[in-house]
């Protein structure tokens, strides 16, 4: 069936279908919402591409490296090396189709520096390059969709993947949100691009669309999940009441330093641990330290968990020019001008190194079914450096749209039989009428501000295995009250409070994927922190987490990490020598 | 510290039932905007009566006034639920939905006809392929500055509501549309496509049918330029207009 199935319209999804329009094959490209409103929107700082055009020395090699030191050895080398070897015509491609990167005086792509390296090395739009790349994505999908090639289902949830007989993926069930009406989509491949998991963990800087349901009901059918228990918490968020609002590493790659106050004068803590780097250590150092300043020392200002982000030193022309969209979300929610006084902010749950797990060509264990982007696990390894996420996501949903025209082209899975179809749409019937009739007492709203509440208080930046425990048992418990959940909306049409309902579902599984994954994990690596076991252990731990799903809880087994190119030697970020290992 | 708002919801249980208000009493932190008082609701869907009531449906996505998917009738202007703070808000806060596009429930509608107007004007690069063709050209600062400011439109609608011109009686493509069109027209890859664009803006629903009321701009929660990027394309689309009744 020369027809390819993409759930999902962020940068990985719409890539996913720009592939294959392009090679001729038809698309049907399901999202929760139009496009456009897709999480990579709210990517801000930049995209990582070693173009060098600063004559600094920079080079896909370089680039490769910072990527898996960065993710302290824990990701595959091979899929990092080609990623960062597309890179700079990744860059090139969006420039063609027109997305406003910043230019230098002489009219060339401008770079900036972001964390994890001491290169410039990000082209970037202001502060929203994500919302910029997306755009110009979706611009491009809409052409194949006049052109008769792509079909938008806008507004419909996934639900389901259709399995034939002989394990392969023939295709995916979803459901309109509007008509609440479910359908199933035939396919000869079918690209999983549904985003990160983020919303496990309740208030993050992430989107209300982040809910990791396709991967959980993927899981659930038999997809392996990898590396689960590697959640970034991003060092500058605003904590804010519905969400925490990300303020991007581009404050500090364009200058901006962070402090707290130390016997009444202002101390530059990350200047003075990490000399080399300063302000721009990865994410996870940077998170871990500012916890430290707070949480141990009790140094935030004004005795909050909070430092400051100060950028009142900088040119406010020069910063308005290229990083506006965080002065604007900054000065909407606070009401504070951060040019004129420094930022308050606190580390938030961000994003998900883990995932799906995929092979080099995006494929998860399941034929025919791939994931690309935020919902797979394969480029970050245990921390993720800036600039590399929509990166991944670009370069991730081109590898497997191509991957999957190839598997389309070689034609061996024939017509979809409609029985298969309609066994699979019935399935998925039954279990939405099951959801409608839940009348409990518990809301599931509240549940998730519970199981919100315990992921971020003990599954995060600091992680104690007693507490790891203890947070297994509260998923129980919320999945136990889950079963008398009650809806409080019978209404057939539009039903937020059913969608919700399910997601929440596929929360909980996916909580568990990723506590159980920490709780075995005895070492610190990467966003991974345990103080009872702080160091690294490569003789025991450099390998890969992969849980399968069991009705009792996951099943955890480990394999081997892909380390053909760079042999593992100490993370560090307090001098040069110390990083290059010299 | 937590303080009550009071909010009044125009409600829809479905495109073609009838609207009601519904007046609703929730405590939230006194920094909240409106999207945590719609997600108190959900926590406890009981209005000011303290009758149980299904909880209100809306869009929203990013919360951070990016995505553009929030936008509402706040006391009675369009804006983005995420960014309008209720301490700045008169109470009891009234939130409608937008009401130039159908209504799908409650404060939800559907905007495609936004979408369609991107296909109307071509707001794409016609790309040679995905495939690796080297650098584009190179763009002076100058210029990426004010096309970054037009290429920044979040889709919201807000604009469309604002406009006297969009209503059931005119096929005027509207304000965000059309801004795309002066936006891909001056990148140095969007030339190709310029012809059509052109032809599309001074088509039935085109820029012609601006009415110069001038709201768009007062409310796009993105201060784009859409004045100056319409009147820059009415000027474009006479002189096009000029060319060809010449070269008859």
């Amino acid at each position: 069936m020369r027809r390819l199935v993409v759930v999902g319209g962020g940068l990985a999804g719409l890539m996913a279908a720009l592939k294959a329009a392009e090679a001729g094959v038809a698309v049907d490209l399901l999202a929760l919402g139009p496009c456009k409103r897709s999480h990579s929107a709210a990517a801000q700082g930049g995209i990582n591409a070693a173009l060098d055009t600063l004559g600094e020395g920079d080079s896909p090699e370089r680039h490769f490296d910072d990527t898996i030191y960065g993710g302290d050895f824990l990701a595959d080398q091979t899929p990092v090396r080609r990623m960062c070897e597309a890179a700079p015509a990744i860059i090139h491609l969006f420039d063609r189709m027109g997305v406003p990167f910043n230019r230098t005086p002489e009219g060339l792509i401008a770079l900036r520096r972001l964390g994890g390296t001491r290169f410039h090395r990000v082209a970037f739009v202001g502060a929203t390059t994500g919302q910029q790349l997306l755009y110009a994505a979706d611009e491009q999908v809409r052409r194949f969709e006049v052109a008769g090639l792509v079909k938008r289902y806008e507004g419909w949830e996934f639900l389901s993947a259709i399995l034939d007989g002989s394990g392969r993926c023939r295709g995916v069930v979803a459901q309109e949100l509007k008509s609440m009406e479910i359908r199933a989509f035939p396919a000869g491949a079918v690209v999983i691009a549904t985003g990160g998991p983020g919303l496990i963990f309740g208030r993050t800087t992430n989107s209300e669309h982040n809910n990791g349901f396709a991967a959980a009901a993927l899981h659930r059918q038999g997809v392996k999940y990898a590396n689960g228990e590697f959640i970034q918490v991003h060092p500058t968020a605003i904590p804010g009441a519905d969400k925490h609002r990300l303020i991007s590493e581009s404050a500090r790659g364009e200058g901006g330093r962070v402090w707290t106050l130390r016997d009444g004068k202002p101390w530059y803590f990350l200047e003075e641990w990490y000399p080399a780097y300063g302000n721009l250590v990865p994410r996870d150092i940077a998170t871990r330290a500012i916890f430290k300043v707070c949480v141990e020392m009790g140094l935030g200002v004004d005795g909050e968990n909070a430092v400051y982000l100060d950028m009142s030193h900088m040119d406010p022309a020069e910063v308005r020019r290229r990083l506006e969209g965080i002065l604007e979300i900054y000065q909407v929610f606070t009401g504070r001008d951060p040019c004129r006084v420094p930022m308050k902010i606190f580390p938030a749950v961000h994003y998900s190194m883990g995932g799906l797990w995929v092979d080099f060509d995006q494929m998860t264990n399941v034929p025919g079914l791939f994931a690309a982007g935020e919902c797979e696990h394969q480029y970050h390894g245990a921390n993720r450096l800036g600039g590399n996420g929509m990166l991944s996501a670009i370069f991730g949903g081109m590898v497997a749209g191509e991957a999957a025209v190839r598997l389309i082209n070689a034609g061996e899975a024939g017509p979809v039989p409609s029985s298969l179809l309609e066994a699979e749409a019935r399935r998925e019937e039954e279990k939405v009428q099951a959801l409608m009739r839940l009348d409990g007492p518990e809301n599931p709203y509240r549940l998730h501000e519970e199981l919100g509440e315990w992921m971020n208080d003990n599954v995060t930046v600091v992680r104690y295995n007693h507490q790891l425990k203890r947070t297994l048992e509260k998923i129980a418990e919320l999945k136990d009250r889950f079963s008398r959940v009650g809806l409080h909306d019978t209404g057939l049409w539009s039903n937020q409070a059913l969608s919700f309902t399910r997601q929440l579902g596929g929360m909980l599984d996916l909580a568990e994927v990723i506590t159980v994954g920490a709780l075995l994990r005895d070492e610190s690596r990467g966003a991974h922190y345990k103080p009872e076991f702080p160091e690294r252990d490569d003789a025991n731990w450099l390998k890969t987490t992969i849980a399968t799903y069991h009705p009792d809880g996951p099943r955890v087994t480990y394999e081997p990490v892909d380390l053909q190119f760079i042999k593992p030697r100490v993370r560090r970020y307090d001098t040069e020598e110390a990083t290059r290992g010299g | 510290m937590a303080e009550t708002v009071t909010l009044r919801v125009k409600r829809r249980s479905a495109p073609d039932s009838r609207a009601c208000w519904e007046e609703f009493r929730v405590r939230v932190p006194p920094t909240a905007n409106v999207v945590a008082a719609l997600k108190e609701i959900r926590k406890t869907p009981v209005n000011a009566a303290g009758r149980p009531t299904p909880p209100v449906v809306w869009d929203c996505s990013c919360l951070e006034g990016v995505c553009g998917a929030c936008a509402m009738l706040i006391n009675g202007k369009a804006r983005l639920a995420c960014t309008a703070l209720l301490k700045d808000l008169a109470q009891p806060v009234r939130l409608e939905p937008l009401s130039k596009f159908p209504v799908v429930r409650d404060l939800m509608v559907d905007r495609t006809a936004l979408f369609e107007g991107l296909k109307r004007a071509k707001a794409w690069i016609e790309l040679d392929g995905t495939h690796d063709l080297g650098p584009g050209p190179r763009v002076q600062q100058s210029l990426q500055a004010w096309t970054y400011e037009l290429s920044r439109c979040n889709s919201c609608g807000c604009c469309m509501e604002a406009c006297p011109q969009v209503n059931g009686r005119s096929a005027f493509i509207g304000p965000a549309p059309l801004a795309q069109i002066t936006r891909f027209n001056a990148h140095p890859l969007g030339e190709s496509l310029r012809a059509e664009r052109l032809e599309a803006a001074r088509g039935p629903g085109g820029v012609h049918e601006c009415g110069k009321a001038q709201n768009c701009e007062k409310v796009c929660p993105k201060r784009l330029p859409l004045v100056w990027a319409i009147a820059e394309l009415n000027r474009q689309a006479v002189a096009y207009s000029i060319r060809q009744w010449l070269s008859r």
